[in-house]
């Protein structure tokens, strides 16, 4: 089946297996790798985007679900001239990853937080987050680079 | 200005955080262009015995190309060897393949090579294996009782016994005891922990000519790399192992699995590429588990509160094969009487084979366990003799002007102050309102108990006993700029950050010019790995070692630059300049001796040998648990841990942090987990509880560095003092909240289930 998505601001369109993941599609059809996949059973977060600016597993859903509609991937968070989105480099300036691996899941699914609750307290990053699993940093420092960024934190 | 021990904001970041890092499955290599899929088919039963393997409905399917079993194997592929050549060979060899017994569910049974990856799924499920059932025995003590044998050729299931390898002190009579005012004996269960790495192991391989040439997820590429070279019966110079970014292994990608070393021969019948990504339901029902120990501790002592005497008879679990997870007690044994001066001490081990996973490490790997079981029990004896446990603690705690220490099992402590630590926790925890708020609450009858746990530690790091050594070269290259080639690799820790900080030190360069390589045995010529939390301290040494003798050389070219003599050239490691000495105006950089040094001639190896080190430290845990529903919040968690001179602040925290949430998941929530029959219940993240943001608190860290005197830069390992001191913490503490109810054990990890449960049993 074709599958039309605009990634990242790019229109994308790849002739794909009907079972095929969001996922898969966005690792091997449009080859951006930075979204990861952790888990089986929808419980890790490593493989969050944004579908039309809203955070989704996207091992969740298939690629056919999100024909004509728009996604962003970690790749798609810098800006043009690479500056890095400031939920990037809040998580950069305080050690916010280890290995990595969770680390795109989780910028998406933090930045998608603030959105909704953006002066959200330690309770509700906590409470939001609790999808996006990490096995390196203990959320420590996780915790502490979104809630640099959200707003009446002090710069 | 000096660039070690202040914060430097990660090297690798930028990357990872931009477009991802570039993980096995991400590897977008013309070598693997048109590469195949694999996907294993696995034992759905714990014991039986192979009938029959139907692969021809598989064959059938589309993108189908191969279709490999036992039968098919070569010689050399038979039988994965064990990393530690200890065991009665029956065991210690695993199948790669299985083909006669089975014997735990995940077993890998067959190997479905597929043009697609969905195909793989698809036609797995179409390989049809005939298995006759044969009793299972999953229970570590059960096995130990040998109604079940699992390995019929070896006729019991005792894998090693530790004590005829004069490992354990073995028992004496019962009379080991006698003169004590005061005996406990307590149980301790360490169970079985997934180390759950968020990357899935994953590999991909290619031969080029008579070399293979494969990327894997693992925390040590060179001894991956002489597994293959064995099985293959290759030399080491023909096979070229790349570690690419690796998304965490905490001790489980430290060997080889069957799933890994058979590749190679898949890319040769097939003449293709090779790629394999396993699914987390395959990890959790195949990769080796963690801890799975039992113990039985006794400790006795005096009414005044003087421990004397203590014995613990350790039960590890090897799962169906041995491999390295039926060796850990080799660092639980020479631990277990944690910081304590201990006169009497007798020792016991033994590894028993189950129908469950090999075991394999899984961060702290042996111990977690050592420290568990003794603080469990200076609790009991605290309470046994009515005095507070932090006061007992103190009282036989070994004391900072006597290292270094040679304890009763022999383990040679470097340097420490435990009570130190003690008292800087306790401090910053401000244990005295934690205390007057327990009273009040207690005697206002809260529902929700409030608890104290408190333990101190001391782990063992770069071992085993005596000590481990480490690989580093370091370089100049023509333009002035460094590259250092570690064997260490890194896997999360920030080898990129920290050893580049090592180097800029010694050659007085910008971290931003120095590039570190790791991961590549044909870049870096040997190497040992990441474990057992070594990398600083004996690779981060070898890189100390090598940027001096770089140092040395430069200053005979600088010498003659400035036409001086050797002897009185300096480099200014501020500046990275070299002058002679007292006449700074007058000065050459690293680019000017570069461009005058013969070519390639500015670099040194560097082959870093150091023993042991004992990092320590004590973690507070403050816990309310609902007594009517049995659930606990962690509210505090305050740790401090010294693990010497500390490198880089901000990732050294990040690796205490780290450590922490997983001791608090082995205290509270996680367990691999098997039903009767050997089926595992927890199969999948839905089913594995790991631990997430919402259970933990954030975390209070203190600051302590007592330098080991074992290596130049006076650092210890602190990637597991996390996972070893706060378990024993929040188990304590979760205890004493309940204690006032009649509960004096409960084992981990401590669900609301067994904690109601507990309540409701000191309640009749
Ligand atoms: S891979 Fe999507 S939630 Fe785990
Ligand atoms: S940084 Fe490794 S899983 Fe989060």
């Amino acid at each position: 089946m074709q599958v039309d998505v605009k990634v990242n601001g790019a229109p994308e369109s790849h002739d794909v297996e009907p079972r095929t993941l969001l996922v898969h599609y966005l690792r091997d059809h449009c080859g951006l790798t930075g979204t990861n996949v952790g888990c089986d059973s929808s419980s890790c977060g490593a493989c969050t985007v944004h579908l039309d600016g809203e955070a989704v597993k996207s091992c969740t859903i298939f690629a056919v679900q999100v024909d004509g509609r728009s996604v962003t991937t970690i790749e798609g968070m810098a800006a043009a001239d690479g500056t890095m989105h400031p939920m990037q480099e809040a998580f950069h300036t305080n050690h916010g990853l280890q290995c990595g691996y969770c680390t795109p899941g989780m910028v998406m699914a933090a930045t998608s937080l603030l959105e909704e609750i953006p002066d959200a307290t330690e309770a509700q990053v906590r409470e939001g987050l609790e999808g996006n699993l990490c096995r390196c940093t203990g959320y420590h420092n996780i915790v502490k680079s979104v809630l640099a960024c959200a707003k009446g934190s002090e710069k | 200005m000096t660039i070690v021990g202040t914060k430097v904001l990660r090297k690798e970041d930028p990357r990872f955080l931009t477009e991802g890092a570039t993980y096995t499955a991400d590897l977008a290599d013309p070598r693997l262009e048109g590469a195949l899929h694999v996907t294993y088919v696995r034992s759905t039963v714990a014991s039986g015995r192979i009938e029959s393997i139907a692969v021809d409905g598989a064959l059938a399917m589309p993108g189908v190309v191969a279709v490999i079993t036992a039968a098919d194997l070569p010689e050399g592929l038979q039988l994965l060897a064990g990393a530690v050549p200890l065991f009665p060979p029956d065991i210690l060899n695993r199948p790669v393949l299985a083909g006669g017994r089975v014997r735990f569910v995940g077993e890998p049974v067959a190997a479905v090579v597929t043009e697609q990856a969905y195909q793989g799924e698809d036609a797995a499920e179409a390989v049809y294996v005939d298995i006759e059932p044969l009793p299972a025995v999953v229970d570590l003590e059960a096995a130990a009782r040998d109604e079940v044998i699992i390995h019929e050729d070896v006729g019991t299931n005792m894998a090693l016994d530790f004590s005829t390898l004069g490992m354990a002190t073995g028992f004496s009579d019962d009379s080991f005891f006698e003169g004590c005012e005061v005996v406990i004996s307590q149980r301790v269960v360490h169970q079985r922990m997934s180390s759950a790495p968020l990357e899935v192991r994953s590999a991909a391989t290619v031969w080029d000519g008579d070399r293979v040439v494969m990327w894997m997820s693992t925390q040590a590429a060179h001894s991956a790399r002489d597994s293959i070279a064995a099985a293959y019966g290759l030399d080491v110079e023909s096979v070229h192992l790349i570690a690419p970014d690796v998304g965490g292994g905490f001790g489980s990608k430290i060997n080889m699995y069957p799933e890994e070393i058979l590749l190679p021969h898949l890319a040769e019948i097939t003449g293709r590429p090779i790629r394999w990504f396993e699914t987390r339901t395959e990890n959790m029902l195949a990769m080796g588990y963690g801890r799975a120990q039992v113990h039985y501790a006794t400790i006795g002592g005096d009414r005044s509160g003087n421990v004397t005497h203590y014995r613990v008879d350790v039960l590890a679990d090897s799962g169906a094969y041995a491999r390295i997870g039926g060796f850990l007690s080799m660092f639980t044994l020479p631990m277990v009487s944690g910081t304590y001066d201990i006169p009497h001490i007798e020792t016991r081990a033994r590894s028993f084979v189950t129908n469950t996973v090999p075991s394999e490490a899984f961060r702290g790997a042996g111990r977690p366990e050592a420290t568990l079981s003794i603080e469990r029990c200076m609790d009991l004896f605290a309470a046994e003799v009515g005095l507070d446990p932090v006061e007992v603690r103190r009282r036989n705690l070994i004391q900072p002007d006597t290292f270094p220490v040679t304890t009763a099992v022999g383990t040679v402590y470097d340097s420490g102050d435990y009570e130190a630590s003690l008292d800087m926790a306790l401090q910053a925890a401000g244990i005295d309102e934690l205390r007057a708020e327990r009273r009040c609450r207690r005697e206002a009858g809260d529902p929700v108990a409030m608890g104290i746990g408190v333990s101190v530690y001391v782990e063992v790091t770069a071992g085993p006993a005596p000590g481990g050594n480490e690989f580093a070269k370091v370089e100049v290259t023509d333009e002035g700029r460094a590259r250092v080639y570690s064997g260490s690799f890194s896997h999360g820790q920030s080898h990129a950050t920290t050893f580049a900080m090592i180097a800029a030190e010694q050659l007085g360069m910008s971290i931003d010019d120095i590039e570190v390589i790791q991961g590549d045995t044909d870049l870096v010529a040997q190497g040992t790995g990441t474990f057992g939390s070594r990398s600083t301290q004996l690779g981060g040494s070898a890189v100390f070692e090598a940027a001096g003798s770089v140092v040395g050389k430069a200053r005979e070219v600088a010498a003659d630059l400035l036409e001086a003599a050797a002897d009185d050239v300096v480099l200014d490691t501020d500046s990275g300049l070299f002058h002679v000495v007292g006449s700074p105006a007058v000065s050459k950089g690293w680019s000017d001796v570069a461009a005058a040094a013969e070519a390639g001639s500015l670099v040194a190896d560097h082959d870093f040998n150091a023993d042991c080190s004992y990092p320590f430290g004590t973690h507070v845990a403050v816990v309310d648990v609902d007594t009517e529903t049995g659930g606990v919040t962690l509210r505090r968690m305050i740790t401090c841990d010294d693990a010497g001179t500390i490198i880089n602040p901000i990732i050294v925290e990040g690796q205490r942090h780290g450590g922490i949430a997983q001791g608090v998941a082995q205290a509270l929530l996680e367990e691999v987990a098997y039903d009767e029959d050997g089926n595992p219940v927890t199969s999948n993240f839905a089913d594995y509880a790991v631990i997430s943001m919402a259970e933990l608190p954030s975390f209070e860290l203190v600051s302590m560095q007592t330098p080991t005197p074992n290596n130049p830069l006076g650092a210890k390992g602190v990637g597991e003092s996390g996972a070893i001191g706060c378990t024993p913490a929040v188990q304590s503490a979760v205890i004493d909240a309940l204690s006032p109810l009649g509960v004096t054990h409960i084992d981990v990890p401590m669900t609301p289930q067994k904690i109601w449960t507990a309540i409701a049993e000191a309640n009749e």
